[in-house]
């Protein structure tokens, strides 16, 4: 499958092409170029998926292949970096559903970005995001993924930001920037530990490497999965990502739902042999992680009124879901076990096609009234008919209603838990609940309610196809994602995993799920909502609580500027000032006064250049002769 | 006579000379556009019929090319490739064109020089081709002889360049003393380190370290460099360094193994100075080829660090930093040369009554620099990247070769010489940095205009960004060269 090494090179020359000559492009002939490229990319994808996947089994496992492995950097035999491309069943799927996305992102883009300043940037951008997103995946070893990883986080850098004459996409990109850079580290810290300990960078380490790690493994683990939390916006890194909705809101779908997001799940199953092997204790911890920031999201999510960051914090606690279900794998059972393993990445996949779904959708919507405030909707749905079906499709998806793909993979994700224990499967079972809740929430204030009296000034309209076709794409999938065999593609140990509903638990999470449905129903569909402004007033000190985010960022910033900066930075500060850089004048001011005195020797006498040539001679002899 | 097609490097190039020759004679006047394609297209095919490296040994042992030495020769050829490219915009001028093809033959001449040094098995062979790359070489320093710096730069090239030869050959013939005998394998087991051959070994070292100017052998470099062609100084500074610090390394090597301890110290004792001397003299230069001069003989000083190695890693990592070297000096002269000819027309133009000298200084100092960002940026970018590059900044080429010598030398166990040396780049980074502050921060309120240079110049500045850019981030070039040390 030599082919593949185009997966990746296409969007490099795209994204180069874009850079170096998009400002003398048409805006068409930018966009046509991106799409273009990404287009030839998907096709590539799924044809390396039909081929991975139709592969013989051999010994009821699908062979894995490397098909370009090229040595960068040898440091010892056994430690070298390499940069190649790497086919499992996890990196396929992934390439596909990034592939997917992005293409569909490309397209959408065509509609939504018309005519902004900076549209060739802007396709540029996307192209280096998904060179990145895929480079990550197809990783051969784990310096490989840092290097994407950080190219990653370059490009959402970018895109945040792209609107930058705006302050607050400034701020924004900054702080997704230095959070989820100063949650690398501790990524970077947990590749160093592994790669001095067992000598090499490989995610399958030989059984001598691992003796040689011991004890220090699962703290390598443990340090990689700090990295991937602040990528993956887990509680309390994910304060970034309700910031990043500042850029475009094909971006929000592509690289805050769909892909990146989700870097720090695919992380921990990239690294899931070892974690399961050598590390349990932390693989509970990514469990616990995940528990609890799947709750706070949703909690959050309830009480939002901007659309997007409902989104976002829906995001955060879909994640979640996932981590929780890589979490509550055990060894005992190395296939019943594994169960949470194929949930998190079913999850990954379909969690994938419906947010992005409803980010392109919300898309449309903030096209349509140019405002992110729930406040300036409602009642649309007579306008937008295309974007209301196929936001609703997404949110019965979400809400893990049947027949649509989230009620599979989402059931899947809560018999693992239950199976491991019953605590958080009914914890889960509610955040479940809460998530119906708050999407229909949204669903209702969008397209249903009172229809917005500024609608007399600017009438809403149903977007262009370009923008509607992606989202019918996507609609489609997300109705018919759920009856993949996906156990068959994608499980623990690589054998086929027979996907069985266990009807107490999907009996149980429908009925909450339309509970809740139905509550939103009660609350929200109507033009005016007493309940919900009731409950809000006797309870606003919570509402505020929630609304503020339980007031995370606050704390950050206290912990950072009022504890750090003045307690550690600003001695420090005073050290360097006085101190160092003093010692630095020192430095240059006699090396500066050095040159001024020895200025005169250089004559342009070449007597006396003579002499100094014999003078050489004479001190080095004289040397040389006494040593 | 069959034995001599085996130097095929030396026989094509003398071949090409002559052909270069023949045309200039042969063609009507004006023949300067056809002379240079002429020029560079058999410098290319030089490259091309000689790009596989292969080892020889004639002439009794006279001669002896060794695969890596051919590796050499070729980089150095690539190098007057570019020299030739970046100097065609000036030897296009009315002063200089009707004497082009003499450029292209002395230049030739110079690198055949260098290969008979760089290939050298006798003391007699290696004299011959030093002075083969010196001689022609005061022609080419001189070459705008009715001006008054390049004639006074010559002066002083030729009038040093005989002293240092004068002492080296008298070294030689204390070698000769001592062994009876000047072939390099004979002389091997004779040399232990009597007094005699320190002395000689010294004299010996004083003529290369006149050709790669290391303090204090380097009096006459500002001198020359500052008055000499521009695309000349280019060419002085990378392509006749590279084959004196390779030559060096080589002999000292395999002749003088057996006074490793001796010639160690000595280089050691000039490293240091020739990096500090030079540094604390660059820090103060306002005219751009000056600057450069000094900075060249600290290049100079961190070259020799590889020797220090003395391995195949060591020789390794010196070929490679010369690669870089070469690529980066030449883009920065490149810049200096095209900004110097721009700054010179204008001036000349404005008709300000300025004498010859006066334009000169002018076009050539940092100042002519400020601001030059706003009005031509793609330039002001190549040697942005060049000036990391020497400055040896990540992920620049720079860096990685200057990793490769200081590695190389903390093998072989000194650290302090290294530990100084990396003191030392502090201070370059400082100097280099001052031209990218001129260019993008210096505020200037009329910057020299946007202009656009002929395209060899840009192919050559092209060349040099790809190549600072690329033989860092591969892996393979340091690779692919240790093959063959």
């Amino acid at each position: 499958m030599d082919y593949t090494i185009f997966i990746l090179a296409l969007p490099l020359m795209s994204f180069l092409l874009l850079a170096l000559a998009g400002m003398k492009m048409s805006h068409k002939m930018a966009g046509t170029i991106g799409t273009l490229s990404l287009g030839t990319v998907t096709a590539l994808s799924y044809i390396t998926a039909f081929k991975f996947f139709g592969a013989e089994r051999i010994d009821g496992v699908l062979p894995t292949s490397t098909p370009w492995n090229f040595l960068w950097l040898p440091f010892t035999e056994s430690l070298h970096i390499d940069m190649g491309i790497f086919l499992d069943p996890i990196s396929v799927m992934m390439l596909v559903v990034i592939s997917t996305v992005s293409l569909m992102v490309h397209i959408y883009s065509f509609g939504y970005m018309k005519g902004e300043k900076g549209f060739q940037r802007y396709y540029a951008f996307l192209s280096l995001f998904t060179f990145s997103m895929l480079g990550l995946v197809v990783a051969t070893n784990i310096f490989q993924m840092y290097v994407f990883w950080e190219l990653v986080g370059v490009s959402s850098y970018l895109l945040i930001g792209f609107y930058y004459t705006k302050p607050e996409a400034i701020a924004a990109s900054k702080k997704a920037f230095i959070v989820t850079r100063f949650a690398d580290l501790g990524f970077l810290i947990g590749i160093l530990i592994y790669g001095y300990y067992m000598q090499t960078f490989t995610f399958t380490p030989s059984e001598e490497q691992l003796m040689k790690a011991g004890m220090v493994l699962p703290w390598a683990l443990g340090l990689m999965f700090i990295g991937g939390a602040g990528k993956s916006a887990m509680f309390p890194l994910h304060i970034w990502l309700p910031d990043a909705m500042e850029g475009p809101t094909p971006v929000s779908a592509l690289i805050h739902a769909a892909t990146m997001v989700v870097a720090g799940v695919y992380l921990v199953a990239r690294m899931f042999p070892l974690f399961i092997g050598f590390a349990p204790n932390t693989l509970h911890i990514v469990a616990y992680v995940g528990v609890f920031t799947a709750f706070y999201a949703a909690s959050v999510a309830c009480a939002q009124s901007d659309i997007k960051r409902v989104l976002a914090f829906s995001t955060i606690s879909q994640i979640g879901f996932m981590m929780v279900a890589l979490g509550v794998c055990t060894a005992t059972n190395p296939h019943e076990g594994g169960l949470g393993y194929m949930a998190s990445m079913f999850h990954l996949f379909t969690h994938a096609m419906f947010k992005a779904l409803l980010f392109l959708g919300a898309g449309c919507v903030i096209h349509a009234v140019h405002s992110n405030e729930m406040s300036a909707m409602g009642g649309l749905r007579k306008y937008m008919p295309i974007t209301h079906i196929t936001f609703l499709i997404a949110c019965l998806a979400i809400s893990g209603i049947p027949p649509f793909s989230g009620f599979f993979s989402k059931d899947e994700i809560l018999t693992a838990c239950f199976s491991f224990s019953p605590v958080i499967g009914w914890m889960m079972t509610i955040i479940a609940g809460m998530t119906s809740f708050y999407m229909f929430r949204v669903y209702y204030g969008i397209f249903w309610g009172k229809t917005n009296e500024n609608y007399e000034h600017h009438i809403p309209h149903e977007s262009p196809i370009a923008m509607t076709l992606p989202l019918m794409i996507l609609a489609g999938i997300t109705v018919v994602a759920g009856f993949i065999p996906f156990g068959h593609f994608v499980s623990s140990n690589s054998e086929i995993y027979d996907i069985h509903l266990d009807t107490q638990v999907a009996v149980t999470s429908i009925i909450v799920a339309v509970l809740s449905i139905c509550l939103a129903t009660w609350m929200y569909a109507r033009p005016t909502q007493p309940v919900a402004d009731m409950l809000q007033k006797k309870f606003s000190c919570l509402h505020r609580a929630a609304y503020k985010r339980f007031y995370m960022d606050e704390l950050w910033l206290f912990v950072t500027k009022k504890v750090i900066f003045r307690c550690i930075s600003t001695p420090l500060a005073w050290f360097d000032r006085h101190v160092i850089d003093q010692f630095m004048n020192f430095m240059a001011w006699a090396t500066n006064a050095a040159g001024e005195t020895a200025q005169p020797i250089q004559s342009g006498k070449i007597q006396s250049y003579t002499m100094w040539f014999l003078g050489g001679i004479i001190t080095l002899t004289v040397i040389l002769l006494l040593h | 006579m069959f034995s001599l097609i085996q130097m095929q490097a030396e026989i094509s190039l003398v071949v090409f000379i002559v052909l270069i020759l023949l045309a200039d004679l042969i063609m009507k006047e004006p023949h300067h556009k056809q002379l240079k394609v002429i020029a560079c297209s058999l410098t290319a095919l030089q490259i091309i019929l000689n790009i596989f490296p292969t080892s020889e040994e004639l002439f009794g042992g006279m001669y002896h090319s060794t695969e890596i030495s051919s590796v050499v020769k070729t980089i150095l050829t690539a190098g007057t490739l570019l020299v030739f490219l970046q100097s065609s915009e000036w030897i296009n001028e009315k002063d200089t064109s009707h004497k082009a093809g003499e450029f292209y033959v002395i230049t030739l001449s110079t690198l055949l020089g260098m290969y008979f040094m760089v290939s050298a098995g006798s003391f007699i062979m290696f004299y011959v081709g030093l002075e083969l790359a010196s001689i022609p070489m005061a022609c080419l320093v001189t070459f705008d002889k009715w001006k008054h710096h390049s004639a006074e730069a010559g002066a002083k090239f030729i009038l040093n360049s005989m002293f240092s030869s004068g002492l080296m050959l008298y070294g030689l013939s204390l070698l000769y003393g001592s062994c009876g005998t000047t072939y390099f394998a004979d002389m091997t087991n004779t040399l232990s380190g009597t007094h005699l051959q320190i002395l000689a070994m010294v004299f010996f070292f004083a003529g290369l370290g006149f050709k790669l100017s290391l303090v204090p052998f380097h009096m006459w470099t500002p001198d020359t460099y500052q008055g000499a062609p521009t695309a000349v100084t280019g060419y002085l500074s990378v392509i006749s360094k590279g084959a004196a610090a390779f030559t060096l390394m080589n002999i000292l090597m395999k002749v003088f193994g057996n006074m490793a301890e001796e010639w160690s110290i000595m280089l050691s004792v000039t490293i240091v100075v020739t990096i500090t001397i030079a540094n604390i003299f660059a820090i103060l230069q306002s005219n751009m080829k000056r600057f450069m001069a000094y900075s060249s003989i600290s290049q100079a000083g961190y070259i020799m660090l590889a020797v220090l190695g003395a391995n195949a890693q060591g020789m390794t990592s010196l070929i490679y930093y010369v690669t870089v070297y070469i690529v980066a000096n030449l883009a920065v002269f490149a810049v200096i040369g095209a900004i110097e000819r721009q700054k010179a027309s204008l001036l000349l133009k404005e008709n300000k009554r300025l004498t010859e000298s006066e334009i000169y200084e002018i076009s050539v100092s940092r100042d002519t620099y400020n601001g030059l960002y706003q009005t031509n940026p793609r330039l002001s970018f190549v040697m942005t990247i060049a000036m990391f590059s020497l400055a040896g900044i990540p992920p620049f080429a720079g860096f990685f070769s200057k990793f490769f010598v200081f590695a190389s030398a903390f093998e072989a166990g000194h650290w302090l010489v290294v530990f100084l040396a990396l003191m030392n780049t502090v201070i370059s980074l400082y100097y280099y940095l001052l031209v990218v502050k001129a260019m993008y921060i210096t505020k200037c309120d009329n910057p020299l205009p946007s202009f656009n240079s002929s395209k060899s110049v840009r192919a050559c500045l092209f060349i040099c960004l790809i190549s600072i850019i690329v033989l860092g981030i591969c892996s393979n070039v340091y690779e692919l060269i240790f093959r063959f040390a």
